[in-house]
């Protein structure tokens, strides 16, 4: 191949402008990224950057408002979706996301979480479902699976005491204000495109005002796991999407 | 015939995940013996025989590779 190709009219994919050029702090390999990536490439394709604000969370995507390139706030810990209730309501014309963690979402802000669905806020909550608690040093979380060890269930997590994983996607799908609801992954490139194509629903289904939009993304964590990043994707298709399965949970009636 | 594509990889950015080297179908990309200045061994092209397909682009966790294709 001498010809060189390099050249913008063949330029068919590059890091979208929705995203700074920070480095990003996550592990290699961790699907944060990537779920920031397509959230970031759904917002510079519908041209909404200007109209969009997003709101992090705590946990290891603490820092998203460095990498998007859109207004961000921060949240305390669990309490997104009611800051993004406010913000919403404040400005009922902007795109209004959470971005989430299993930690986040699922134990401290469990109760923010059902109760801003409850009331159907016209947001998109994104919810990064990684069975950990990744950036405290990987404790159990609601989310963590079956037999799953952890730092604080080194001998796998053990039903009879530590109750059952939480599927907190099918607890809120039953709420009446939630609008869309989808389970996605972000480790191959079909799973990419599938949990895009989701993403960008979600954020058009906002204009409707119909209410929320709940995107889960199924997601690893190598490091607090102890695998390599390829090792995690295999351990994550054989474990966690038994239990979680990919696909969409509830879709709009009225579509 | 398929068309014909490069990419380019940022290796300064790249932390060696290794997860665009199994979400390349010509097998195109490997990790390089190599380190970066971050100490990570970054992902370089071993053959040609890029289509232009992104698929390795939109699975980097880092955003780190640019596509081209042939028009
Ligand atoms: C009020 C409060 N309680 C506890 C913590 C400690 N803490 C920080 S992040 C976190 C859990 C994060 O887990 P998750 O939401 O799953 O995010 P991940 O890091 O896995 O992406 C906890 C318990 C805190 N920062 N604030
Ligand atoms: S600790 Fe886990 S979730 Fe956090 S950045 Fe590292 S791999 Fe990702
Ligand atoms: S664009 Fe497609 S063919 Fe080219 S290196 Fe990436 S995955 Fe391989
Ligand atoms: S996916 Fe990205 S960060 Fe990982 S090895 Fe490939 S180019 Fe590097
Ligand atoms: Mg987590």
């Amino acid at each position: 191949m001498s010809e060189n190709l390099i050249t913008p009219e063949n330029l068919v994919y590059q890091k979208t402008e929705a995203m700074t050029d920070r480095i990003l702090h996550y592990c290699p390999g961790c699907g944060h990224g990537t779920a920031h990536r397509i959230l970031a490439e759904v917002i510079e394709e519908m041209g909404i950057q200007e109209q969009t604000i997003g709101v992090a969370p705590v946990g290891c995507s603490v820092l998203a408002y460095y990498y998007f390139n859109v207004d961000m706030q921060e949240a305390a810990h669990g309490r997104a979706p009611a800051v993004a209730t406010g913000i919403k309501r404040v400005f009922p014309d902007k795109y209004v996301f959470t971005y989430q963690g299993d930690g986040d979402l699922a134990a401290i802000g469990t109760a923010e979480t059902i109760h801003a669905i409850n009331r159907g806020e016209n947001i998109l909550i994104v919810f990064i479902n990684n069975g950990i608690y990744g950036m405290t040093g990987g404790q159990m979380a609601p989310t963590t699976l079956q037999g799953m060890k952890s730092s604080t269930s080194p001998f796998g997590r053990d039903t009879k005491t530590m109750g059952s994983p939480l599927k907190i996607t099918e607890l809120i799908a039953q709420l009446p204000g939630a609008y869309f609801v989808t389970r996605q992954a972000v480790h191959k490139p079909a799973n990419v495109r599938k949990a895009k194509k989701a993403i960008k629903k979600a954020m058009e289904y906002q204009k409707l005002n119909k209410g929320t939009c709940f995107v889960e993304i199924v997601s690893n964590c190598p490091s607090n796991w102890k695998m390599t990043p390829v090792q995690s994707n295999k351990w994550m298709e054989e474990n966690m999407f038994p239990f979680y399965p990919l696909g969409d949970i509830k879709v709009p009636e009225d579509k | 015939m398929a068309k014909r594509g490069d990419v380019v990889i940022d290796i300064e950015k790249c932390k060696g995940c290794e997860v665009c080297v199994s979400a390349c179908p010509q097998e195109v990309l490997a990790l390089a013996p190599e380190v970066n200045k971050k100490g990570y061994h970054y992902a370089v092209k071993v053959n040609s025989d890029c289509t232009g397909c992104t698929n390795c682009a939109i699975v980097c966790p880092d955003a780190v590779i640019t596509v081209y294709r042939e028009k």
